[in-house]
């Protein structure tokens, strides 16, 4: 139990990577942008990949009548994601220092990464809503204006996850090293989890020090 | 019997290799000439290996070309004005352009030279000669624009220019016609005696290129035709080729050639620079310009200096000796070492080589022959390293490879020769098309040449492209020298007359070329920073307008209360920041030139409307799919018309 434990403790310490590393890029390349424009979505706000592209994204989008990308004051998102993740964090390592201390089961440790997934599902759940919103919300009065066949506008949505061709640009959007860092983080409470179940099961409630040695009789 | 089979064997054999020979050569004709294809094909979205700056001679500006590829890529506006960008039209532009004779809107640009240090090429600016009103220029090689102009006194025919010493220390400019000095009103046939030719010595500030006159070298008047500096062992001396020592005046065709030697001239500057810090020297009064321009306000700024430091060199013991060099030398140029000193006796066929080491010897063993004008003459046989005899006519000029060859242009035989130095035998020699002048090998004059290919630039086209009627561009060809024998691989026009040119390799310049300007590092007086800083003043009759530019439209783009007979100031601020999206301003009757407004960049267009009514002005460059509505309107009102000043966006 103690080395779930410390996995449990070290696993939600990945999550700080978000709060200088990016979650989500997106990517927008043309035959007049060899080198693409792009932006880093960050949990506190979105920067450009280069120092100016923001700036040019948002000239481009005025062609068709998108709003300008958020700056982190127009989105209670940017203020709430940084609090939501760091109490996360201080959550899931308080559940792992328990776990060491052998005051909570490792069964703690799955609700954690439960309630972290539910609330990354909720967390693109709102960035698809509102991408939604910022690629069909559009100006009537945007300079062009383009219809699919059946005659609906056509959405500039980017996509959440992956390529679309969008009018002349490629669009791709990925998770970026921050949203790598978090998956790995989690993954490693899951890990612990089962090590932790592992180590529990035979005897069913004895102190921490024991199931080291009952892993050794497995062997 | 015996005999007669030896000789069928014989016969049988020979005609084998024979055969086989033809067969060979056959073949390997076929795929010469394909791989020269392949040596300068480069493929759509490739880029080239080396850039090539060749001057432009009469258009007065410098051209920025592509090896092997010899594709060019911009025409950097240097001592002529230029409607592509309103280099000389701009307000901002305008003063780079004065001289002492005052806006003087042309010149014709010789001698391309890359800043240095320790020798090599460094990449930080490139420096040129204007020849007919002598001048100067810095061009950055980060926005590659003309960044300084210095216009060079006492001096006429700049040719001898725009040389730079190992660590950049200097630029240096020769006068080619000696003049009187000061300028005076005298009669021409009193020249022998009466006029000097000024060597310029041009400090370059490490930090930033900022160029100063530090003193100039009053020297006999003969003509001062090319220079190079010495490098590693000979750093600290400079060479000028020299002709016209007879001293004529008049038929210089005849009465220039005959003497049989005339001379280099061996200048010590390092004795002269620390002559005149010990406050050696004559400030003598003048008048010339000192043209800057300032990347953060985009504006030239044009100061006239009034004074000038002249050294008469027979002052400074050893810092000046005449090495005797036969047939009117033009070409003057050092080898990699820095040991010999090549000097084409351009009615020639030979090329004269002179050894430093030599010339030491000499100077310590005062072996002279005679004087001239007090400055000593070293013995011929005492300085003279070795003759090429090349078999060809009329040299000119050398540059080297990185492999202990030089490569010598023959103007009169129109060819590129390749010669050992050291040995002087010839290896090779290859025709050009037709009378070549200079050529240029990529740092083929400095401590590190790259000998990959040579650029022969040729004075005659001929029937090299498609006839275009009586004048034609100059051609230039690019051999492949990698091997032992040249390759002819390429053949392309250049712009307007390239004398000499210089070339490095790409990867010193791409990543310091800049994409934009910064527009919060826009400092210009009248800059429109944000869309809420357009507007329009008026003092007098002169109107300012601050507009800004974004894709795609003015701010503002309807303007009134603008009268006949105002001095109107379109202040054309570009805000974009995104790279190679600028904006154009025009507006009809505009009797200067459009002007083209890079991100960031602040340029100014001045509009003396003539005409009442209602006129339009518009985006020249398209620059977005929506470039066809970036236009606005100004109304034009008689002159005693009282509509107040009104500008509007959107309204």
């Amino acid at each position: 139990m103690k080395k779930a434990s410390i996995l449990m403790i070290i696993g939600p310490l990945f999550l700080l990577g978000l709060y200088v590393l990016p979650l989500w890029n997106i990517m927008l390349g043309a035959p007049q942008y060899p080198e693409p424009l792009g932006m880093n979505i960050f949990i506190d706000g979105i920067k450009g990949v280069n120092e100016f592209d923001i700036q040019n994204i948002d000239g481009l989008n005025h062609y068709i009548g998108m709003r300008t990308l958020p700056k982190p004051e127009d989105m209670w998102e940017f203020s709430a994601f940084p609090i939501i993740i760091g109490v996360m964090v201080a959550l899931g390592v308080l559940i792992g220092l328990l776990g060491f201390l052998g005051k909570v089961s490792y069964k703690w440790f799955l609700g954690w990464f439960v309630l972290m997934s539910i609330l990354g599902v909720l967390g693109m759940y709102d960035f698809n809503a509102w991408m939604v919103d910022y690629g069909t919300n559009l100006d009537p009065n945007a300079i062009m204006k383009l219809t699919n066949e059946d005659g609906t506008p056509v959405s500039y949505k980017p996509p959440l996850f992956g390529h679309v061709k969008m009018l002349n640009f490629d669009v791709t959007s990925l998770p970026s090293t921050g949203a790598w860092l978090m998956f790995t983080g989690m993954m490693l409470t899951v890990v612990a989890f089962f090590i932790g179940k592992k180590a529990w099961q035979p005897k069913g409630g004895t102190h921490p020090a024991k199931p080291i040695k009952v892993k050794a009789n497995d062997k | 019997m015996k005999n007669l089979s030896y000789l069928i064997c014989i016969l049988f054999g020979l005609g084998i290799t024979l055969s086989s020979c033809n067969n060979q050569s056959q073949k390997s004709n076929g795929a010469l000439s394909s791989s020269a294809a392949e040596k300068v094909y480069v493929a759509p979205g490739e880029q080239d290996e080396y850039y090539a700056f060749l001057s432009g001679g009469y258009s007065g500006n410098l051209t920025v070309y592509g090896l092997p590829s010899g594709r060019m890529f911009k025409e950097i506006p240097v001592f002529s004005q230029f409607p592509t960008s309103g280099y000389g039209y701009s307000e901002e532009t305008k003063p780079m352009l004065n001289t002492s004779f005052g806006f003087v809107p042309w010149d014709d640009l010789h001698h391309p030279d890359i800043s240095q240090t320790n020798g090599e090429l460094d990449g930080r600016w490139i420096f040129v000669n204007g020849n007919n009103t002598p001048r100067i220029a810095r061009v950055s090689l980060s926005t590659f624009e003309t960044e300084e102009i210095i216009e060079v006194p006492n001096s006429a025919g700049n040719h001898s220019s725009s040389f730079i010493t190992e660590n950049t220390e200097y630029v240096v400019a020769g006068t080619r016609f000696s003049v009187p000095v000061p300028q005076r009103d005298m009669p021409i046939d009193e020249y022998k005696g009466n006029f000097k030719g000024a060597l310029s010595f041009i400090s370059v500030a490490p930090d930033n290129g900022r160029l100063n006159l530090e003193f100039q070298i009053l020297m006999p008047g003969f003509n001062y035709d090319l220079s190079h500096p010495g490098r590693g062992k000979s750093h600290g001396w400079f060479f000028f080729s020299t002709y016209n020592t007879e001293e004529a005046n008049s038929l210089l065709e005849v009465m220039a050639s005959q003497n049989d030697k005339d001379f280099i001239a061996a200048v010590n500057w390092k004795k002269i620079e620390e002559y005149v810090k010990n406050g050696g020297g004559t400030k003598m009064p003048a008048n010339y310009a000192h043209n800057v321009y300032d990347e953060e306000t985009h504006t030239g700024t044009s100061t006239m200096i009034k004074e000038v430091v002249t050294v008469d060199p027979t002052k400074v013991p050893g810092s000046l000796y005449f090495l005797p060099t036969p047939k009117s030398p033009h070409g003057c140029d050092v080898d990699p070492t820095g040991q010999y000193i090549i000097g084409s006796g351009k009615l020639s066929a030979d090329i004269t080589v002179h050894s430093f080491d030599k010339m030491l010897a000499a100077i310590e063993g005062e072996k002279f022959d005679g004087e001239a004008y007090g400055i000593p003459i070293l013995n011929f046989e005492e300085v003279l390293a070795g003759t090429v005899k090349s078999g060809g006519l009329g040299p000119l000029h050398t540059e080297f490879d990185d492999k202990g060859n030089a490569y010598t242009t023959f103007f009169i035989s129109s060819e590129v020769v390749k010669w050992k130095v050291g040995t002087w035998e010839v290896v090779d020699r290859k025709p050009t098309y037709y009378s070549v002048g200079h050529l240029m090998i990529p740092g083929g004059n400095s401590r590190k040449p790259f000998g990959k290919y040579v650029v022969a630039m040729n004075k005659i086209t001929k029937d090299r492209y498609l006839p275009t009627g009586p004048e034609m561009e100059h051609s230039a060809q690019i051999y492949d020298i990698s091997g032992e024998k040249m390759e002819l691989i390429y053949d392309f026009p250049t712009h307007g007359e390239p004398h000499y040119a210089a070339g490095c390799p790409a990867d010193l310049l791409t990543e310091n070329s800049k994409k934009i300007y910064r527009l919060d590092e826009n400092k210009h007086e009248y800059a429109t920073i944000g869309p809420d800083d357009a507007r329009v003043e008026r003092n007098g009759n002169e109107v300012h307008v601050y507009m800004s530019t974004i894709r795609s439209h003015f701010t503002p783009d309807n303007i009134e209360g603008i009268k006949v007979g105002d001095k109107v100031y379109f202040h054309i601020t570009n805000h974009e920041q995104d790279f190679d999206v600028p904006h154009g301003f025009s507006i009809i009757g505009q009797g200067t030139s459009e002007i083209l407004v890079m991100p960031g960049q602040t340029k100014t267009s001045l509009w003396e409307p003539k005409k009442v009514g209602v006129w339009p002005f518009y985006c020249t460059d398209f620059c977005s799919a929506l470039h066809q509505e970036m236009q606005g309107y100004v109304r034009v009102s008689p002159a005693n018309s009282n509509i107040d000043l009104s500008w509007s966006l959107g309204e």
